[in-house]
């Protein structure tokens, strides 16, 4: 039984995870400067950003594996750096690398995780059969000898084995094909179903979606947080996708386009963004097709489009500029 | 030094196949890449890309079948596969605890470069990378997103007919992977092959061809356009989704 | 589906040594080698001190020529295996030979030596060694020790008695090593290498891989996991140590005089300081390779070269042998070499059990203080 569990659980607790002004550094880097947030309950929370934007040093304050510098950060109603031993039994943590070990097997891995926390792997039968129903058959194999999909399912496995009340995963999709991705994203849909709080960090902004609300970070900053739809419609600039035409050549003339912000590919398409905000993306489309045709990409067609997450972050994120040479 | 000797295609596979004792990681994979291609290579994890793309560099040798790299030969003729080639992976092959100038120096000297032309090649690099007030701080201590455009220029110093790439852009940010694909671009536009792998699916829109492998075989290849059509598909990832899904 | 009745969650310090457990038996390869490599040792070793060796050059001092004197240098002579140079008035000239290589062995009669035996008086012969070469000296002044025993027995039979002492000790190499010697000093070795370096590395590789951050996340205490990969460790070392034992016994007959009991103690006291080095080093380095380097440098070489076990501490220059003080293998080889050779107890070797007992308990704590519950 786990009685005790839920008697531990603060009564309406409804934001999991808070954190305030947290800062931390390393020697001269600065890894953290100045992040404050809130999880709310059973909700599925991303942060978004590429490696080195502070993501794991923040899941590493909030599962009390660092002290921040400055700042505070509460998991579950308690300090990260006063109450470690009272939130450690009741987190999972997915670290970046998959946290296994190759020499044991599917099910000696699972075993061990589960002891480590004093339980047993037939006590969280429950919550892990979603998913450990798809690794079962391999519960003989070895770890090392895992597709990457596999050990990702394995991992996730053993950071609920323990039935925690909140769950970090530190970019579980990294690296692993698209279509265990997708899985994946079902799977924490469901355990988030369940009641479960999750927190995740990814560098694939196409995995914004997938969260409740997500905040999109860079250089130890929070850009912007928010639900994903929210975030896209607060994009500064009309856009507008050009499809079709030679790629390099659409893109140079897009650049040379007067009120020109950016062009990037994305997908099949450009992404182009307008300085005069407020305009009509429509018309914006209308003026490109005649100014594309006049230099002879008659091929390509502009329309206007809505912005997602990674144009946000595009739109907000410091470009790290080397300095050319003189 | 680009081109390969005759005019074949910069890669011509046959029926290539890699078995591991009972386990067939490869079973008869067949495909040209014209030269100046960018030809995207995907696939799910341990659909047996790895293996492939090991075969194609001279690193494992097929149980059977052929395959031509910049003209040579898979069998027997790695040694001048791996001068034409150039390699970068998803961790890089950089020297975290050289600095910037030391990695192309050390590149330069690898592929046999002149002196002369290893200089010349690195003042060339530095400027046109934008590393010059880093040119001398080690490499570990650089942003992400420079060594990786490092890591590709230092891939391609010695003008190769052929580029592998194995999820360059793994990790890094919207701008800078975008960035990185119009590096790609200016080397195709110049005659080099670019064989890329990636898990961004986007990426994929940006290949001139791709293919997509499902357990050891290629279930799909052509234009994106074109799979995107066939598959009545509105995305590549849509594709990628349907083909792979059975297996998973 | 709550829990089974029958599946009780195991301890997790258990669950933790299990685990531990099963990474030293999948590891074949480094099995094999932590196993062979220290019985390879006691048999190469044993087998190169015993060798055969031809052509033995003797120098007889003989102050006092006699009949008896007579007999034994034309024993020593009829030897195939042995060669006449020398008979010299005195024993001053022997270090000149010696000096010159010019004799291996000399063999040293006391005056009178006739006269004493026919009065049925103790009459002296000494063997003196070139130790300069240890395993040769010791095989050589074997065979003629065997050739004077056997003449003694003679001779006493017509009277007095011959005393023959064996001196060695008084040439270059005042420890000489033999096989005798050289089993204890293995087993430090063989304790050091098991617990110090592989605890390091085992250690280290949790870190690198990163399941060190599923381990501190969880509620297992550092202690907790410093002693459920300390433990199986502990148990593997003392396996190979009575294995150790045993190929030396039984391939060389090594003897074993003291107590087992108190030799096995003494090791696990020593194991325990090995252990926790191991632990200190893993704490300090980040990958496999640097914790591996540092356990070589730190406790390996220091084991082998700084403890007495191959260069005598005595024949080492005098700003050296302080440092000798803090190696712990210095300390436990004088141990095992007191139990094992001499069978002396727990009474003679107190100040080195205490020695062993003070540096256990300090760089134990060091250990567990230096292992925090975070991420550095």
């Amino acid at each position: 039984m786990t009685r005790g569990r839920a008697d531990a659980r603060a009564p309406n607790l409804d934001e999991p995870v808070v954190v305030r002004d947290v800062v931390k550094r390393f020697g001269d880097t600065v890894a953290l400067d100045g992040v404050s947030m809130a999880v709310r309950r059973a909700e599925i929370f991303g942060f978004i950003g590429p490696d080195g934007a502070g993501k794991t040093t923040l899941f590493r304050i909030l599962t009390t594996l660092l002290v921040p510098d400055a700042g505070e950060a509460r998991v579950l109603g308690m300090d990260v750096v006063r109450d470690l031993w009272q939130i450690r039994p009741r987190l999972g943590y997915m670290p970046g690398r998959f946290s296994l070990y190759p020499d044991l097997s599917v099910i000696e891995n699972l075993t061990f995780f589960a002891s480590v926390f004093g339980t047993t792997v037939d006590a969280a039968r429950d919550v892990i059969a979603p998913i450990y129903s798809q690794i079962e058959r391999f519960h003989d194999r070895r770890a090392a000898a895992l597709s990457g999909g596999m050990k990702q399912k394995l991992a996730l496995c053993c950071a609920l084995v323990h039935r925690p009340d909140v769950l970090f995963l530190d970019e579980p999709t990294t690296g692993v094909d698209a279509v265990s991705r997708r899985e994946f994203w079902e799977l924490l849909g469901q355990l988030k179903a369940s009641g479960l709080t999750i927190v995740v960090s990814t560098p694939y902004m196409d995995e914004a979606g997938r969260c409740d609300r997500v905040a999109l970070v860079q250089r130890g900053r929070i850009l912007e947080l928010d639900a994903p739809g929210v975030i896209g419609s607060r994009y500064r600039h009309p856009l507008v996708a050009v499809r079709g035409g030679d790629r390099q050549r659409v893109l140079t003339a897009l650049r040379e386009f007067p009120h020109a912000v950016s062009a990037f590919p994305f997908g099949e398409t450009i992404h182009y963004a307008d300085a005069r905000s407020g305009s009509d993306p429509a018309a914006i489309a209308r003026e490109l097709d005649v100014w594309l045709a006049q230099r002879g990409l008659d091929g390509a067609r502009a329309e206007a489009a809505q912005a997602g997450i990674e144009d946000v972050f595009m739109d907000l994120m410091e470009t790290p500029r080397p300095q050319a040479a003189a | 030094m680009t081109l390969p000797p005759n005019d074949e295609p910069a890669i011509r596979v046959r029926d290539l196949a890699r078995r591991f004792g009972g386990f067939i990681a490869v079973r008869g994979i067949s495909f040209e890449v014209a030269r100046g291609e960018v030809f995207g290579f995907l696939g799910a994890n341990g659909a047996g890309k790895t293996t492939a793309i090991k075969m194609l560099t001279g690193l494992l040798l097929p149980t059977s079948g052929e395959a031509r790299v910049a003209g040579y030969d898979v069998y027997r003729e790695t040694e001048s596969i791996r001068r034409h080639i150039g390699y970068m992976s998803q961790r890089f092959s950089l020297y975290e605890d050289l600095t910037v100038r030391e990695n192309i120096e050390l590149y330069g000297g690898i592929y046999g470069l002149s002196d002369e032309r290893i200089a010349k090649r690195s003042t060339e690099l530095i400027a046109r990378l934008g590393l010059h007030d880093v040119r001398d701080t080690l490499v570990g201590s650089i942003p992400l997103g420079w060594k990786q455009k490092l890591a590709f220029s230092v891939a391609v110093i010695h003008d190769p007919a052929i580029v592998f790439l194995d999820e360059p852009t793994s990790g890094v940010d919207p701008i800078t992977r975008r960035q990185f694909w119009e590096m790609i671009y200016t080397a195709a536009s110049k005659g080099t092959t670019v064989f890329v792998t990636t898990h961004y699916m986007d990426e994929a829109e940006y290949c001139d061809r791709v293919s997509i492998m499902v357990e050891g075989t290629i279930a799909a290849l052509g234009t994106p356009n074109d799979l995107k059509s066939r598959y009545g598909a509105a995305t590549i990832e849509d594709v990628f989704v349907r083909l792979a899904r059975p297996a998973a | 589906m709550r829990r089974a009745p029958g599946s009780a969650a195991r301890g997790p310090l258990v669950a933790f040594m299990v685990k531990e457990v099963q990474h030293i038996l999948r590891d074949r390869q480094t099995l094999t080698i932590l196993i062979l490599m220290p019985l390879l040792q006691v048999v190469l070793f044993g087998y190169a001190l015993r060798t055969d060796i031809q052509d033995i050059r003797v120098a007889v001092v003989d102050p006092t020529p006699d009949y008896a004197t007579l007999a034994l240098r034309n024993r020593l002579g009829a030897t195939d295996r042995f060669r006449l140079v020398q008979v010299l008035p005195d024993a001053s000239r022997l270090e000149t030979l010696f000096r010159r290589n010019e004799a291996d062995v000399g063999v040293e009669v006391a005056p009178r030596f006739g006269t004493r035996l026919a009065r049925g008086e103790p009459a002296d012969i000494q063997i003196v060694a070139d130790a300069s070469d240890p395993n040769g000296g010791t095989t050589m002044a074997a065979y003629v020790n065997a050739v004077i025993d056997d003449f003694a027995g003679q001779m006493g039979a017509s009277g007095g008695a011959v005393h023959i002492a064996l001196d060695t000790r008084m040439r270059f190499n005042p420890t000489l090593a033999s096989v005798n010697l050289f089993v204890p000093g293995l087993i430090a070795l063989v304790i050091t290498l098991v617990s110090a370096l592989m605890t390091a590395i085992s250690l280290s590789r949790e870190k690198e891989r990163g399941t060190l951050e599923s381990l501190l996340v969880s509620p297992l205490r550092p202690w907790q996991i410093i002693v459920g990969k300390v433990l199986p460790y502990l148990g593997l070392g003392l396996t190979i140590v009575l294995l150790v034992l045993a190929a030396a016994w039984g391939v060389f007959r090594v003897p074993f005089r003291g107590s087992l009991a108190l030799l096995l103690g003494e090791a696990l006291l020593y194991t325990l300081v090995s252990l926790a080095l191991g632990v200190l080093i893993a704490a300090r380095t980040s990958t496999q390779r640097s914790a591996m380097l540092a356990a070589l440098v730190g406790t390996m070489m220091p084991s082998a070269l700084l403890s007495g076990m191959i260069f005598p501490i005595a024949s080492m220059p005098a700003w050296l042998r302080p440092v000798t003080y803090i190696v712990p293998a210095r300390w436990f080889i004088i141990i095992a070499r007191g139990v094992m050779l001499e069978g002396v107890g727990l009474v003679n070797l107190w100040i080195e059990t205490g020695v062993l007992v003070l540096m256990t308990l300090v760089l134990l704590v060091a250990a567990v203080r230096s292992f925090d519950a975070r991420l550095a």
